[in-house]
């Protein structure tokens, strides 16, 4: 684990300038990815979303590193083709440098639309780094839900009225599929834990073999909040339980953070207007109890898991 | 590229190199509302603010913090929350 001092001595791989929204945490999540990889040389490669588009606006860019767009769907499969590349120039001698590869999909391009490249690139186990920043929705184009939206949150594909309240289904899990592939190293972080973050990076950037990290980020314009509240929503995400700090390495389960007792979910809805349905005009007990039992129920699963498979 | 700042399509380029960390050109200063003011006589130097800056607008020195960088500041008030001893105050952009 590094320090902050250490940190600021440090060149950041991304810039100011970027355009992404004011609070926007696929921001923070970004420069602290870039911090943490920052004794290595990286080449970057990002799916369509808030973050590539937002960071390179035509004629600008905001990364300081060798960086490769392609489409949506296929960061994973891009950054493999990369990864080879290099791997053959290398036993050519005609590179001699020591590279490092890191993608960066948001939940559309990772859950939804890049699922395929992503396992295939996991099973053909090339050595990089996967970041998901997890902001729940298609931000980038409107915020239509994607199948990491939450259950009853609503976005402008899965309106809440009369007759149904928000997203109807529950979320997808994809720190657990992409575990199911059986690589060195998966983990499970949030923004506004800047030290589990940054450590979970420095560790995976260290193992040899595909690794795949998955960071809660809090979006200010679709989840509805005011932008000086990204923090603290990330931390109330774990705090509650609805988003577990853990990690698998080699299989072996680890919560890293485990709230002395856990506060109520409602806490975490209540300051989203994305949920502002489950209390106005009459509270829905209901809905916020089946959160609730879900959350716990993941929870009971998580925990057998770590004593089990430890 | 970046000594030739480009602000229209009329005057872009079809294709050309991007420079990297280009967008310093591009300043996101002018998006704010509220200011954030930096007190330096409370402020420990812990630099939860500049770690959990969006922007990168926080300007650290030799592990101390230097200044607010205005110019690309979008004033999110994400720093003045973070601060454990509240040592950055928002203030409106009018009132200055």
């Amino acid at each position: 684990m590094s320090s902050l001092k250490e940190l600021s001595q440090r060149k950041g791989g991304i810039t100011s300038g970027h355009r992404l929204c004011s609070g926007c945490g696929a921001g923070i999540m970004a420069r602290q990815v870039m911090l943490a990889a920052g004794n290595y040389k990286v080449v970057v490669a990002c799916a369509t979303g808030c973050l590539e588009v937002a960071t390179t606006i035509y004629p600008y860019s905001a990364w300081k590193v060798p960086w490769i767009h392609n489409a949506f769907e296929n960061a994973a499969a891009t950054i493999s083709g990369v990864e080879t590349a290099y791997k053959s120039l290398k036993k050519q001698g005609k590179i001699k440098k020591d590279l490092k590869f890191l993608a960066f999909g948001g939940d559309g391009g990772t859950y939804d639309i890049g699922l395929q490249s992503l396992s295939g690139a996991l099973e053909r186990g090339h050595d990089f780094l996967y970041i998901c920043y997890d902001n729940e929705a298609y931000m980038n184009t409107g915020i239509q839900r994607s199948s990491a939206t939450p259950k009853y949150a609503a976005t402008t594909t899965s309106p809440y009225g009369e007759v149904i309240s928000g997203k109807r289904e529950f979320r997808k899990n994809i720190t657990e599929i992409v575990a199911a592939h059986n690589i060195p190293y998966v983990a499970q972080t949030a923004v506004g834990y800047w030290n589990d973050l940054v450590t979970k990076v420095e560790k995976a950037l260290e193992v040899k073999g595909p690794k795949f990290i998955n960071i809660f980020t809090p979006c200010q314009l679709g989840w509805k909040y005011g932008p000086e509240k990204t923090l603290e929503i990330g931390k109330l995400a774990v705090e509650t339980g609805f988003w577990p700090l853990y990690e698998v390495e080699n299989g072996k389960y680890k919560i890293n953070y485990k709230p002395q007792e856990k506060k109520p979910v409602e806490e975490f809805l209540k300051i989203q207007k994305r949920f502002n349905h489950l209390f106005k005009p009459e509270r829905k007990e209901k809905l916020i109890q089946e959160i609730q039992d879900n959350i716990e129920k993941g929870w009971t699963e998580l925990e057998k898991k770590e004593k089990c498979l430890n | 590229m970046s000594k030739n700042i480009l602000h229209s399509w009329k005057n872009t380029p079809l294709a050309s190199r991007v420079e990297e960390g280009s967008s310093k050109n591009f300043k996101t200063g002018s998006w704010r509302s509220k200011k954030p003011v930096h007190n330096k006589e409370i402020c420990t130097n812990c630099l939860q603010c500049w770690i959990n800056c969006p922007d990168n607008a926080i300007k650290v020195k030799d592990g101390n913090i230097d200044k607010i960088d205005y110019d690309f500041c979008k004033g999110c008030g994400i720093c003045a929350e973070v601060c454990p001893v509240k040592a950055i105050e928002m203030k409106n952009e009018k009132d200055e």
